[in-house]
């Protein structure tokens, strides 16, 4: 019996005959990545190849020299006896499923993944394959993550309802926070809309790259200015709701943009007034779909909820294993 | 149902009192009669629905979906009716389902065939509404609304005042059309139920300062007992406990009901009384916290009022009376009620105020909590008119603690440390005792704020341990046993006094100095 093509080791999902891993979570010799969220792409491999777009965020990240070595993707390549190729995974910009071919036997591995329309990646293309490694992030049969039009209407109708309150609404900084201003944008608000210094980079890569989100100002505004404020929305990550940055205002209507906000609890948690339920990952109907429509003989579940997925193969009789890979993030929204 | 289900929204994730109000009454002022009385009817708890149990809505739930992934979402999202909202398999384009003929077509089917008709409805609805119409069928919305803040939100709309709610509020029966009619414009309806509430005459705070101004001569003195403010209103047969704001306590004081021979509406304070000593006010909240006590409890803790005042007697409205004469018709009444739940709260003797302020330095009993004066000349007036009534408290207690914990505020207090857990030393190590968010200024704030950041040992989301370095000093209002804090000891009303920034955390307070603070033990 032939080497596995693709195995899971302690550092990543690892393919002994082309010598590389895909998202290792720790430094390597060589790694694929297949987006440039953190707890995928991490710096400090020999070589790094990705798409150019995850290359270039990785480099805003970790700074110029994050790898080694790094190796655009340009078409499908072959490394050691190995066909590789990668694939639109409709997450974020850049993001792409890797698929990994020898002989008659395809594995793709599709990182994170989502099914909605998002107009700053191309949309997830289903690659026929033998093994279907998915993520399972929002893998329970609760999460249907509802229109996010939907979402925004509710915040355009609270800004209007709340005038004098600014919308501090929390979103990462790769990938949501962009989402989420298209998606304002796409609903016909067309007012400066205000940025923490913790996006300012990721959102002028993205208008770089032709993503058009309108005009945006640095949120650095003093206090005057920012009680002043009329219907004003400022986005932010998360973790900016705990420095003294967010005292400037007064009385804000805090929100975040995530698919956990779809449990109540969740939000309650964080003690976020405004709920958005905006994901850049698969819910259930979209995973369990995905996997259908593809019909791997094998599913492989990466990180998330494993166990419900397992359920969920067992009874639409469906091989499945889940991999155990260590170093996600528990909750990378 | 979709304005009802965002209302839920909107009072599930705001956290602060004005806001909710602001939802509440936003709500009320837009939707359509009947469906606005069944709701508020519904958040405060007084709807009579079938109640869908648990077990039914599992059973219902089972039939759609695989129990294990069923139990890995609850597990997961740790409420039965917003599991199964979100869980719920449907097709359909959602519709938007009419509230009352929901809640009238519930009250008029039995519980045993609740389920089928409760998934027709789920099958049409969206996932919000879904959650709403599953609150709403078990009864369990616990959105943070009282009958209180309905109340004030009905107010906000119309001209009737708070006080002209809580008058007619009870016999009113949902979906209130009469109170909705009145409140835009409309009659005043009629008292409807038999022994309503009548909105209480509250006093203003003064201190030693303050009453110079005042003549003693004009006022009567009584002690401030820490009990509960109550009315105990009997009428036509009717017998009703109801507190200060008009919720009715009936059922959880069987003890004072039984022994309400008489036909009127009396004011006094609830405590619990063994002979002739008031116990702490930790006993009756032992009371307070059973809806229907046991008859151990009863025997244990046996509930009394004591009286200072009478509104209704024998068909007579007293309350244009002044106090003196009410007074003197309360002593009357007194003959024909049982002493062991029923007694007069004394009149104390005092010529000028230095009397009356060495009378409030040394109490009888320990649960005496300040004195009250009460003009004679006045009339019974609803609501808190300044002038008539004062309380004078006694002073506060005080004690020294270190800062432990701080949790960012909410609101106006966004991005700012504002609510403090403060700990005394217990040998060598700091045991937390209470928790506070005022008594602060603006500028303190904004210095604690930089203390708590400069001073961060450990996160947990919201919360921050801090390095035990600062010294407040916590007022509050007494001290009772218990058990749920490791401390032992629960405070009343703490609020930090005084920030020491000059002292040293080693010269806080010990445990066992508010352990002496503590009542005897029964």
């Amino acid at each position: 019996m032939p080497d596995p093509l693709l195995s899971p080791r302690p550092e990543g999902l690892y393919c002994p005959a082309g010598d590389f891993f895909i998202d290792p979570s720790r430094p390597v010799r060589r790694a694929l990545i297949t987006h440039g969220h953190a707890d995928h792409a991490r710096a400090g491999h020999g070589s790094v190849l990705a798409t150019r777009e995850t290359l270039d965020i990785m480099a805003i990240r970790y700074g110029e020299g994050f790898a080694g070595q790094r190796q655009p993707y340009d078409g499908p390549l072959t490394l050691g006896g190995v066909d590789v190729s990668f694939h639109p995974a409709g997450h974020v910009l850049g993001s792409a499923q890797i698929a990994v071919t020898r002989g008659e036997q395809r594995i793709v591995a599709s990182g994170d993944y989502a099914r909605v329309s998002n107009p700053s990646c191309a949309p997830f293309e289903p690659v026929p394959c033998d093994t279907f490694i998915t993520e399972a992030t929002f893998a329970l049969p609760v999460f249907k993550h509802p229109d996010p039009a939907d979402e925004i209407s509710k915040l355009l109708a609270s800004m209007r309802a709340a005038p004098e309150r600014a919308h501090l609404i929390g979103a990462y900084a790769l990938g949501k926070a962009q989402r989420v201003i298209m998606l304002v944008r796409e609903a016909g608000y067309d007012a400066p809309i205000y940025i923490h210094g913790a996006l300012q980079k990721m959102c002028d890569y993205h208008i770089a790259q032709g993503i058009p989100l309108g005009d945006l100002r640095p949120a650095t505004m003093d206090k005057t200015e920012a009680r002043a404020l009329r219907e004003a929305l400022v986005i932010a990550p998360p973790s900016a709701f705990a420095s003294p940055w967010v005292q400037r205002f007064a009385d804000p209507v805090i929100g975040f943009a995530s698919g956990w906000m779809q449990i109540r609890a969740r939000a309650r948690q964080r003690g976020v007034e405004l709920p958005l339920v905006i994901s850049d990952h698969v819910d259930w109907t979209d995973l369990t779909r995905t996997v259908t429509e593809i019909d791997p003989a094998e599913l492989w579940i990466t990180h998330g909820r494993e166990e419900a997925l397992m359920r969920w193969a067992e009874l639409e009789g469906r091989v499945a294993r889940p991999l155990h890979l260590v170093g996600y993030e528990e909750e990378p929204e | 149902m979709k304005a009802f289900a965002r209302l839920l929204e909107r009072l599930a994730f705001t956290p602060g009192r004005n806001a909710k109000l602001d939802a509440l009454a936003d709500y009320l002022r837009h939707a359509p009669d009947p469906e606005r009385g069944y709701a508020l009817a519904a958040l405060t708890g007084e709807l009579e629905l079938g109640r869908a149990q648990p077990a039914v809505l599992r059973a219902m739930v089972g039939e759609r979906v695989d129990p294990e992934l069923f139990a890995l979402s609850y597990d997961y999202v740790g409420d039965l009716a917003e599991t199964i909202a979100l869980i719920w398999p449907t097709d359909a384009a959602p519709e938007d389902l009419d509230l009352p003929m929901i809640v009238e077509t519930l009250q008029d089917t039995p519980k045993t065939r609740a389920g089928p008709l409760i998934a027709g409805w789920l099958d049409r609805l969206a996932p919000s509404e879904r959650y709403a119409l599953l609150k709403l069928a078990t009864g369990g919305l616990r959105v943070g609304v009282s009958a209180r803040l309905a109340r004030v939100a009905l107010a906000r709309l119309g001209t009737p005042e708070l006080e002209e709610i809580e008058e007619i509020w009870h016999g009113l029966t949902p979906p209130y059309q009469p109170l909705f009619d009145w409140i835009e414009g409309g009659e005043k309806p009629e008292r409807m139920g038999l022994a309503p509430f009548r909105p209480v005459m509250l006093s203003t705070p003064i201190d030693r300062d303050g009453l110079d101004a005042l003549d003693p001569a004009a006022f009567t003195a009584e002690w401030k007992w820490d009990g509960i403010r109550v009315q105990a209103v009997a009428e036509g047969g009717e017998r009703r406990l109801y507190s200060r704001t008009g919720e009715d306590i009936s059922a959880a004081f069987p003890d004072i009901v039984a022994h309400m021979g008489f036909e009127g509406a009396l004011d006094g304070e609830l405590i619990v009384r063994r002979g002739t000593e008031v116990a702490p006010f930790g006993d009756l909240q032992k009371r307070l916290g059973r809806k229907s006590p046991g008859k151990a409890l009863l025997a244990s803790h046996p509930a009394a009022l004591r009286l200072y005042d009478v509104l209704h007697w024998q068909g007579d409205d007293l309350r244009p009376l002044p106090f003196d004469q009410r007074r003197a018709r309360l002593e009357t009444a007194m003959a024909d009620l049982p002493p062991e739940r029923f007694d007069t709260s004394e009149i104390l003797p005092f010529d000028d105020w230095d009397t009356l302020a060495a009378l409030r330095e040394a109490p009888p009993q320990a649960v005496i909590e300040g004195v009250m004066l009460k003009r004679r000349d006045t009339p019974y007036m609803a609501g808190r008119p300044k002038g008539p009534w004062f309380k004078w408290k006694r002073d506060p207690f005080i004690i020294d603690a270190v800062l432990l914990y701080a949790q960012r505020g909410h609101g106006k207090r966004s991005g700012f440390y504002s609510d403090f857990t403060f700990g005394v030393w217990e040998g060598d190590t700091l045991v937390p005792v209470g928790k506070a968010y005022s008594g602060f200024t603006d500028e303190e704030l904004r210095r604690l704020d930089r203390f708590v950041r400069n001073n961060t040992r450990e996160r947990f989301g919201p919360v921050r341990s801090l390095a035990p370095e600062l010294v407040v000093e916590v007022a509050f209002e007494g001290l009772n046993r218990s058990t749920r804090h490791k401390s032992g000891v629960a405070m009343r009303f703490p609020r930090i006094s005084r920030i020491r920034w000059d002292k040293p955390a080693p010269e806080a307070d010990r445990i066992e100095s508010l352990r002496a603070m503590l009542p005897p033990e029964d």
